[in-house]
Parts: C-alpha cells; sequence; structure tokens
C-alpha cells in the first residue's frame, strides 16, 4: 500500500533529517512509530501524506509514485488518508461537529447524508454533549478526540495519528487505541507516532524507531 | 464516555456554543471576520460609483451630440452677402425657388429682416439698423431625403446662379461636434476601464491578504482532500457578496447623484447660464439605457469581484507546491 525506497530528505542545504528510508506498509496492518523528540518523526508522517516531497528516494502511496503525482491528483489520495495531528488543527471558527463533518462538506455531501454518521462518532469518542461547542473552549484531550473523529469520520484506508495520546488520561488513552484497533479491524492500516511506551506495550505491534533521521523496524 | 479535563465555566461555554446547530445553515468554512470586507466593500462602493456616474456623464454627452448632429445634419443654409448692384431679395428668392426643386429637399424658406434682427440683437442691441450694415441673407433649407440630397451640387449650383451666394451645409460644425463626443466618449470608456483594472487589483490584493489570513484553514483543507477548486469556492462565495454589496451601494448611489444632477440642472431653469446649459444638452434628462448600463455595471462589478477573487486563489495555490 504504501513503500519509501531508499528516502531521504534535507531542508534547504542543511543535513539530511531523514535518510535511507526503506519500508513498507501493508493493507491492514498496526503500526508505531517512535523515537526521541526531533528524530524526525512528524517529517516522516508529512511525507507519509503528502505534505513535503523527498529530496531523494521512491515514495510509492497506493501504487503511485509520488514523484510523477500531479497536482489535481492529490486531493482524491489525501482523502484516502486521515490524520490526526499534535496540534489538532482544528478550525475555531467551526462547531466540534462541524471540524468532524469538515472532510465530509470537503466531498461536497450533503449534511443530512452524514450527520447521523457524524453524532455517532461524537458520541463515541465521548463528545455528544459538546458537538455545537466551538474548539477554544474544548480542553486538550476533547480537542485530541475531535480531531481524531475528524480523521476517522470517512474510514480512510491509511490512518496516520501524530501522539494521538499525548494530551489524555491513561483509560482515555487505552480507549483510543481499542478505537484504532477497531478501525484496523474494519481494514483500515494505523500507524501511530508516540513517545508512550506504555501505550506501545499494551499490544504486540510492529514498531517503527526512528533515530537521527534513520529507521530501525521490530515486527 | 465523559471527558477527562475540566471543562470551561458555563459562562464561557455559553458564549461559544451555537444553540439549534442541527437545524442552522453550516458555518462558512472561510470565516467572514477573517477577511477586511468592510473596506473591500467601501472599496468597490467608490469604483462602482465612479464607474457608473462616468456612464451618466458619457451617456448625456453621447445623447446629446447625436441630438445636434441630427438636427444641424437636417438643414444646410444659404448665405447671400449684398453685392453693391445687385438686388439682394431678388436673389434670396431666386435661391429658395432653386433650392426647393432640389432633390432631397422638403422645403425652403428665407429668414425675414425681423427674424435677422431678433437673431443680431444679444450682439447689436434692440434698435440696430440693418439696412446700414452688410449684413447677409439666410435661406434655411431643410432635408426630407438626406440619401438623395447633395450638398456639393446644391453648393456648385448656388455658386454659379445665385449672386453672392454660398452653401453652409453645418460640415465643419458637424465634424467638431462628433470629434468631440467621441473622444469624450473615448475618454469615458478609459476612464472607466482604470477603474475597473483598480477594482481587480483591489481585490486580487485582498484575496492574497484574506489566504494570507485563512493559511491554517487552506491547511485543514488540503489534508482533508480538498480540490482547488472547492477551496477556490469557498473564497469565491464571500468575495462575490462583497462585490454585490460594495457593487450595490455604488451603483444606488451614482444612479442617486444622477437624479439628483438631473433635478439640480433641471430647478435651474431661468437662472444664468441655465439656458445654455439646455441648449448645449437639452433637458438635462438621462437616457434610459444610462440607468440599464448601471444596473449591468453592478452585475458586472459582483461578477468580476468573484471571478477575479477565483482566479487569485487558484493562482496562489498552485504557487504553494
Amino acid at each position: 500500500m504504501i513503500r519509501f525506497e531508499n528516502v531521504g530528505l534535507r531542508y534547504g542545504a542543511g543535513r539530511e533529517v531523514l535518510s535511507d528510508l526503506t519500508f513498507s506498509i501493508a493493507p491492514h496492518s498496526f503500526q508505531f512509530l517512535t523515537g526521541p523528540s526531533g528524530a524526525g518523526k512528524t517529517t516522516l508522517i508529512r511525507l507519509l501524506f503528502l505534505n513535503l516531497k523527498p529530496t531523494r528516494g521512491l515514495i510509492s502511496i497506493f501504487g503511485k509514485d509520488t514523484a510523477l503525482l500531479r497536482r489535481a491528483d492529490m486531493p482524491a489520495l489525501r482523502r484516502r488518508i486521515g490524520v490526526v495531528f499534535q496540534d489538532f488543527r482544528l478550525l475555531d471558527h467551526l462547531t466540534t461537529y462541524e471540524n468532524v463533518a469538515l472532510p465530509y462538506r470537503v466531498l461536497g455531501k450533503d449534511e443530512a447524508s452524514y450527520r447521523a454518521d457524524v453524532t455517532d462518532l461524537l458520541d463515541w469518542v465521548g463528545l455528544g454533549d459538546r458537538k455545537h461547542v466551538y474548539p477554544p473552549v474544548l480542553s486538550g484531550g476533547e480537542k485530541q478526540r475531535a480531531a481524531i473523529a475528524r480523521a476517522l469520520i470517512t474510514k480512510p484506508e491509511f490512518l496516520l495519528a501524530d501522539e494521538p495520546t499525548g494530551n489524555v488520561d491513561p483509560p482515555l488513552a487505552r480507549r483510543l487505541l481499542r478505537l484504532f484497533l477497531e478501525l484496523n479491524r474494519l481494514g483500515t492500516a494505523v500507524l501511530i507516532a508516540t513517545h508512550d511506551i506504555g501505550l506501545m506495550d499494551q499490544l504486540d505491534a510492529r514498531r517503527m524507531v526512528i533515530e537521527g533521521g534513520h529507521l530501525e523496524i521490530y515486527e | 464516555m465523559k471527558p477527562a479535563t475540566p471543562r470551561p465555566t458555563r459562562a464561557a461555554s455559553a458564549s461559544k456554543t451555537r444553540p439549534n446547530a442541527d437545524a442552522a445553515a453550516a458555518s462558512p468554512i472561510v470565516p467572514p471576520q477573517a477577511i477586511a470586507g468592510r473596506t473591500l466593500v467601501l472599496v468597490i462602493a467608490i469604483m462602482t460609483f465612479l464607474a457608473g456616474f462616468t456612464i451618466a456623464v458619457v451617456s448625456v454627452i453621447e445623447r446629446a451630440a447625436d441630438a445636434w448632429a441630427s438636427d444641424i445634419g437636417r438643414e444646410v443654409t444659404i448665405e447671400i452677402r449684398p453685392l453693391d448692384g445687385v438686388a439682394v431679395d431678388a436673389e434670396v428668392e431666386k435661391a429658395v425657388a432653386l433650392a426647393q426643386e432640389f432633390p432631397g429637399v422638403g422645403g425652403a424658406r428665407s429668414i425675414s429682416d425681423d427674424e435677422t434682427k431678433r437673431l443680431l440683437e444679444p450682439w447689436l442691441g434692440p434698435d440696430a439698423d440693418l439696412s446700414a450694415l452688410p449684413v447677409p441673407r439666410l435661406v434655411v433649407v431643410s432635408i426630407d431625403d438626406a440619401a438623395a440630397f447633395d450638398a456639393k451640387a446644391l453648393a456648385d449650383t448656388v455658386g454659379r446662379d445665385i449672386r453672392g451666394g454660398s452653401v453652409d451645409d453645418h460640415a465643419l460644425w458637424i465634424d467638431r461636434l462628433s470629434a468631440m463626443a467621441s473622444s469624450m466618449v473615448f475618454a469615458g470608456i478609459g476612464l472607466m476601464t482604470l477603474m475597473l483594472i483598480a477594482l481587480v487589483l483591489s481585490v486580487v490584493f485582498a484575496t492574497r491578504a484574506a489566504m494570507a489570513g485563512n493559511r491554517d484553514v487552506i491547511e485543514v483543507l488540503h489534508f482533508c482532500g480538498a480540490e482547488d477548486r472547492f477551496i477556490a469556492g469557498q473564497f469565491q462565495r464571500r468575495f462575490l457578496l462583497f462585490g454585490v454589496e460594495g457593487g450595490a451601494i455604488g451603483g444606488a448611489l451614482a444612479l442617486l447623484a444622477m437624479m439628483i444632477a438631473a433635478w439640480a440642472i433641471g430647478g435651474s431653469a431661468g437662472r444664468p447660464g441655465a439656458d445654455q446649459i439646455e441648449a448645449l444638452f437639452g433637458r438635462f434628462e438621462l437616457p434610459g439605457m444610462a440607468y440599464g448600463l448601471v444596473m449591468a455595471l453592478i452585475v458586472a462589478v459582483a461578477l468580476l469581484t468573484a471571478l477575479t477573487s477565483r482566479l487569485a486563489v487558484r493562482r496562489s495555490l498552485s504557487a504553494l507546491d
């Protein structure tokens, strides 16, 4: 589904922040991405959702070489990938409900066709009573769950989550992990970038460890 | 499941909660307050007002020029200078008879001494004795079929048969008038074009500023899989509203200013200068077409604003790569 071959990335004329990354992510797979701060986790995630272009190497996403992608081809690919950002990236002028429904609005769907889906998912992540609230008054954990709900709402084929449990307490972190596992069982490949050893220890999943721009994979 | 973190106070929560959101229309994706809309509406209103007023002035001038040209073009004048030893009255009668026989001529009549005196009264005073002055006599020839009438042939015939006679077909005046009217119309079109270019540039700057201010929104839309067309549509919608609002305000003010100008000039009848204005422009009434053009201008401004913002967004988005 996703394949990296000798991928390297440098910003400007600086040293390579990612070097010789070679790995693939299979459909329906589940993996953690970990490593110390500044090791390049977020940069790798940005490469994975087509937000950055590599300086060298090949990236193939859903069978398409990203170097050959035209700008017009990107939206269709991005729709197959759900992303949860560390800083949430919720739009402050939209309610929680509208933020979560945004991917459907982008697809031009009628509100009546997704209202029940969005409401159910908000209930599931514990935001059922906060759906008409704007993000500035949500707590960190609530924003986190809203961001996760937005990434999940269209049932993407690949879910990328950058520190999705960074702002929640352990019980909620476990619940969110179950949510990701449930999604994985339904067929979505999941990659969770995290520092949380406790979270990773709950699951016998593939671990991708990035350090100093190099990647080690523990199957 | 309840959220684990503390909730905001009731007051804060209430102020940031949208009641009955299910029933309400979805919030715009581009926040209205993030665009300097008031300023842009004002700029669009001013540009539309100036463009609308230019349309009005050009229409009045064009209509007046048409009226002058057609009035003057329907007549030629035979001028008979008094020469020594020539009976002017006989020459005048001869000229009238000659003109009436001419193809395309509807009628010819001589201007009597009394009429001549009245015409010259502003310069010579009421008691002038015209017989002491070499004042030429005039024969007004009305043309009812311009196609059949040959001014040059009449001039040749008059020059040959009428002693002291010559024909003035007002061609010089008509040429000057139409040259003046054409240059006014071109100047008006030039001004309109400049105003519309300034409007387009203002919209481009406003769109770029709006995009810079909404970069986070654009990024979120991008990773949600939005196409450039969708993002441009969100901006275009907002700018169309600004265009409609600014265009309507500016157009309405232009129409109002036109009506006030018409009323003020119409109301000045009898005052010094009013007669001259009326002589030049006719009754200062705007042609119905001017109102139609201003309405069309409002629509054009709104569409131009929306289209410009769309193109500016598409261009900026493709430059992001």
